[in-house]
């Protein structure tokens, strides 16, 4: 299953920052900035229920697109990468099921840990939904051109 | 934000993203090379190489930006998305005619704010929780941080200084009685988590603790019932069993004490903390609530704890020691009322800050925590305060740094929370001190009888 090149997944262990792109109700498209997530098989972000507006257009139409483009986000790689992908919500627990991508989360983002004892100043930044991404296609522009035509690569079962 | 303005931040950013749907219905981001031109509402992108960008329907163009902190993780966040209608350009390339555009930038808008503005959002978002998993679902915290919050139990300090105060003023002259003294730190207490909690519950009536968009830990209040972790109804008990403890201590002590001095201590406290935010009177919303809270964390503390030791005598020297610690608790709520004061002029609080000009409001903190220190002086020169109770005058550079916090940041809440910090310090080592006085009269007393810490 963990089809994602190598060079992609690279991208999406360096990168701090994801544009997530949902499609709303009446269809027009909106990015959000997230921190992408990945067991190299799977994407996860998470997302405050503050700022919660993703999720239901997501529960509405999972199919999302997460792109990897900022060099400065990504430790200065410029690849640039394009991740289409089937996308739920997993908010069962919004208070302790997002703690199971921590460990993801803290090796980008170290200072999380000192913002979880802070919880009783932000409680409801801390009740939080992972929005997890199946990969479906890639396209990979190794050089970080886009006036070039990218790789484009699509997971073994819709292949 | 107007098309052209957007267009024209958009242009700032060090990257763009244009994203549109496939045919297959997922929308595809791809950075692209981008030229505005603001004045005409315009964008112009390079196409994509190998992918086709359709012309029919809306796409948009979108900048992110965040500065890496290794180690850290990043700061200087923004992003912006201008939405809008394509059409081939004559290079090639592809316009985009802006319509609309969202964004956010935590220069502009800091990130407490923009969490602040969005708790509505995420009430609606527990409602809608609720109904698809069939079982109320809402925000927690642990019983202690959620007791700690809800009760703004760190601001018990108010309580517990005047109240030490006045049983160590006693202890000076003679009187001194430890399950009296030990009774009236939790009658005082409860009364005072009760006024925090009711006052919760009455900021939540009037529509101020839902209007105040930049609370701080100091400021806006507990926020549980905003946040949902407690209700209205919950909060409005928990005041109820606080003023009904409060109460009990009370009588208890009166009906120890008999003292007619007491018995009008406590009615007074009780109509004051009653009536600091509860109609009809509601003095905070008369701009009479720094007084309620000097007079009520001051005087009636510090004279009512004094009283049930000495068991009915009132003193000179009590009242004075209770001066300074009343002005600059009062100027705690002074201070933490200015970022307040745009919510709370709405919801018609007419705290001092929302009725006097910045700089009437930095004047006033000035000659208040001016008359705190005179009272101090003048009380020691009077023989009605220990020599000792001088070493109150070391904080003085906390309050010349609170002014100075107040006058620098005074429109911005988040960097105002260092002089609120400061401000309460100011009061907790003033307070702190003046008890060291005074504990410093009881040893000397004991120790060396012959030595006079008073001048007269």
């Amino acid at each position: 299953m963990a089809w994602l090149p190598e060079p992609v997944r690279r991208l999406l262990d360096a990168a701090l920052v994801a544009e997530l792109s949902v499609v709303r109700r009446d269809g027009r498209l909106v990015t959000y900035p997230l921190i992408p997530l990945s067991d190299g098989e799977r994407i996860y972000m998470t997302s405050s229920v503050l700022f919660s507006r993703k999720l239901e257009h997501i529960r509405a139409d999972g199919r999302v697109s997460a792109s990897l483009t900022d060099p400065v986000a990504m430790g200065g790689q410029t690849g640039r990468a394009t991740i289409q992908g089937d996308a739920r919500v997993l908010d069962d627990d919004v208070h302790d099921g997002w703690t199971s991508v921590l460990p993801l989360w803290r090796a980008k983002e170290p200072v999380i840990d000192w913002f979880i004892t802070q919880r009783v100043a932000l409680p409801l930044f801390f009740e939080r939904a992972v929005i997890e991404i199946v990969p479906r296609r890639v396209l990979y522009w190794p050089d970080g051109r886009t006036d070039v035509a990218p790789q484009v690569l699509a997971a073994p079962e819709t292949a | 934000m107007n098309a052209r303005t957007a267009l024209e931040r958009l242009a700032g950013y060090p990257y763009h993203l244009a994203t549109w749907r496939e045919a297959s219905g997922y929308p595809v981001t791809v950075a692209v090379e981008a030229r505005f031109e603001p004045q005409s509402g315009t964008a112009t992108f390079v196409r994509p190489a190998g992918l086709d960008v359709p012309l029919s329907g809306e796409l948009s163009l979108t900048g992110s930006h965040i500065r890496p902190r290794p180690g850290y993780g990043y700061d200087e966040r923004r992003h912006l998305t201008v939405w809008g209608l394509p059409s081939p350009s004559p290079g090639g390339g592809i316009t985009l005619r802006a319509t609309a555009a969202w964004g956010w930038d935590e220069a502009d808008m800091p990130f407490f704010e923009y969490a602040e503005r969005s708790v509505p959002r995420s009430r609606r978002y527990f409602r809608a929780l609720s109904r698809r998993l069939g079982r109320m679902v809402r925000p927690r915290l642990s019983f202690f941080w959620l007791a700690l919050r809800a009760t703004r139990l760190p601001f018990l300090s108010a309580t517990l200084i005047p109240v030490l105060l006045g049983i160590l003023v006693a202890a000076a002259e003679g009187a001194f009685d430890l399950p009296a003294a030990l009774l009236t730190l939790v009658g005082a207490a409860s009364v005072h988590l009760g006024v925090n909690v009711a006052n919760d519950v009455f900021d939540t009536l009037s529509g101020a603790d839902d209007r105040n968009v930049n609370p701080t830990k100091y400021s806006g209040g507990s926020r549980v019932i905003q946040y949902g972790l407690v209700s209205l109804r919950g909060m409005t008990l928990l005041a109820v069993v606080f003023y009904a403890l409060g109460l009990t201590v009370g009588l208890v002590l009166l009906a120890t004490r008999g003292s007619p001095a007491l018995l009008a201590i406590g009615v007074l406290g009780t109509l004051v903390s009653v009536f600091y935010t509860a109609p009809p009177v509601r003095l905070a919303y008369r701009g009479l609530g720094e007084i309620a809270v000097g007079l009520g964390f001051g005087p009636l503390m510090v004279l009512g704890a004094y009283v049930v030791q000495t068991r009915g005598e009132l003193s000179a020297g009590a009242a004075v020691a209770s001066l300074p610690i009343a002005i600059l608790v009062a100027l705690i709520l002074y201070v933490n009322e200015v970022p307040d004061r745009h919510a709370d002029a709405a919801a018609g609080k007419w705290t001092l800050p929302t009725r006097w000009t910045p700089e009437a409001v930095v004047r006033g903190y000035t000659l208040a925590a001016g008359a705190a220190f005179l009272a101090v002086a003048a009380g020691v020169l009077a023989g009605l305060l220990p020599v000792t109770a001088l070493l109150v005058f070391m904080t003085l550079p906390l309050a010349f740094r609170v002014r100075a916090g107040l006058r620098s940041a005074y429109d911005r809440p988040y960097e105002l929370m260092t002089a609120m910090g400061l401000n309460i310090q100011l009061h907790l080592a003033a307070g702190g001190l003046l008890l060291l006085a005074y504990l410093a009269t009881v040893v000397l007393a004991a120790l060396l009888p012959e030595v006079r810490p008073f001048l007269r």
